[in-house]
């Protein structure tokens, strides 16, 4: 007995599969492109964490 | 036991079949005024983004087309025009039709929202709801008037455009969505004088058959003559300039002496030369709206490499 079956559907609907395929990968990277762009256009975040950052102080006191 | 039985389908639907539910020549329409509403607008959007919401909008389009083929499955099987589309044709089902058109309704929707702004996905969601339900299943069936409000439907993605940019509504793209709104009237009744439609056989009233064709070239002509100052007043907003009033200005001078020659006419003369004026017309309103799309996205180019004021001059 073959250890991989090709069931005949699997070639009937391979373009549609095919398809998809390539909508969800599309939708991933538009998703991650979204996230980068969005997370670029907040700027730098940070805060105080314990340590005193003067840039954030300098900024604070204006 | 068999653990499946399948059937071998002659007219199993391919990606394409599914993708054709999204009626794609239409899309191509929405993605162009969206593109340029989005990009004539006074606020700088990130390309990505930009990208990203011209394809949630050009999927929305898709989707309310998808809503539209499932409700219109019974007469998209009577006419010549419309008997080969995935539904009535058999490939796919109507419930896989209504299934897609929802669900890529709500994911355009939410991921416009979350891509730009809440406002534009409102206006979205409008635009779908609109086309599917108030054109599609109220009035399409009931009025000779449906062309009208039909455009509407297709003239809000300029204004979605606008507004994934700015958030809101503006003056300038009110007259975007007006030039689109005015226009489809006299384009589609232009077709309609010359196609011998079967709308009559699929019970959808027509003008033509309705209040007859003088009737609609009177219609035509009415509706061209309140599109010139429209389409001309858009070109004396922020968005205008020098390319846009002068196409404008060409085009809307060469669509009412086309619309005139139609009122003129009478059916003995429009079937002597075959419809040739109405034909023409016809033509010449597809180059009208990309000239004018067109004209707006050269004049924000002029703008944006710093000739906007010296063309002026």
């Amino acid at each position: 007995m073959a250890l991989k079956v090709e069931h005949e559907i699997h070639q009937r609907r391979s373009g549609r599969n095919m398809g998809v395929a390539i909508c969800l990968v599309g939708f991933v990277a538009i998703v991650l492109g979204l996230t980068v762009v969005k997370v670029q256009q907040i700027g730098a975040v940070q805060g105080f964490d314990h340590v005193v950052r003067p840039e954030l102080a300098a900024g604070a006191g204006e | 036991m068999t653990d499946t039985t399948i059937q071998t389908h002659e007219g199993e639907a391919s990606f394409g079949d599914y993708f054709a539910l999204l009626k794609p020549r239409v899309m191509t329409l929405v993605v162009f005024t969206a593109f340029t509403g989005l990009l004539v607008a006074p606020v700088p959007v990130h390309p990505f983004i930009g990208f990203a919401a011209i394809l949630f909008i050009a999927v929305g389009g898709g989707a309310s087309g998808a809503l539209n083929m499932w409700w219109d499955a019974d007469i998209d099987s009577v006419m010549k025009r419309t008997r080969k589309r995935p539904i009535p044709s058999g490939k796919v089902a109507g419930d896989e039709a209504l299934a897609i058109g929802l669900a890529l309704s709500g994911f355009s929707v939410v991921m416009l929202g979350l891509a730009t702004n809440w406002f534009a996905a409102g206006l979205l969601a409008f635009t779908i709801f609109f086309y599917a339900v108030v054109y599609s299943m109220w009035l399409k069936r009931s009025t000779p008037q449906n062309i009208v409000i039909g455009g509407a439907a297709g003239a809000f993605p300029p204004m979605i455009g606008w507004a994934a940019a700015t958030g809101g509504v503006a003056l300038e793209s009110v007259l975007m969505f007006a030039l689109i709104f005015m226009w489809t009237p006299p384009h589609f009744w232009a077709l309609a004088l010359f196609m011998r439609s079967d709308y009559d056989d699929a019970g959808v009233p027509m003008l033509t058959v309705t209040h007859g064709r003088p009737a609609t070239r009177r219609h035509i002509l009415a509706y061209t003559v309140l599109l010139a100052p429209l389409a001309v007043g858009l070109g004396l907003t922020s968005v205008g300039g020098p390319v846009y009033l002068v196409t404008a200005v060409l085009m809307n001078a060469w669509f009412l002496k086309g619309a005139v020659q139609i009122w003129r006419r009478d059916e003995g003369l429009a079937e002597a030369d075959n419809y040739k004026v109405e034909k023409t017309f016809f033509r010449f309103s597809l180059y009208y709206l990309f000239a004018h799309f067109g004209a707006l996205l050269a004049d924000a180019a002029l703008l944006r490499a710093g000739f906007g004021g010296a063309l002026w001059l």
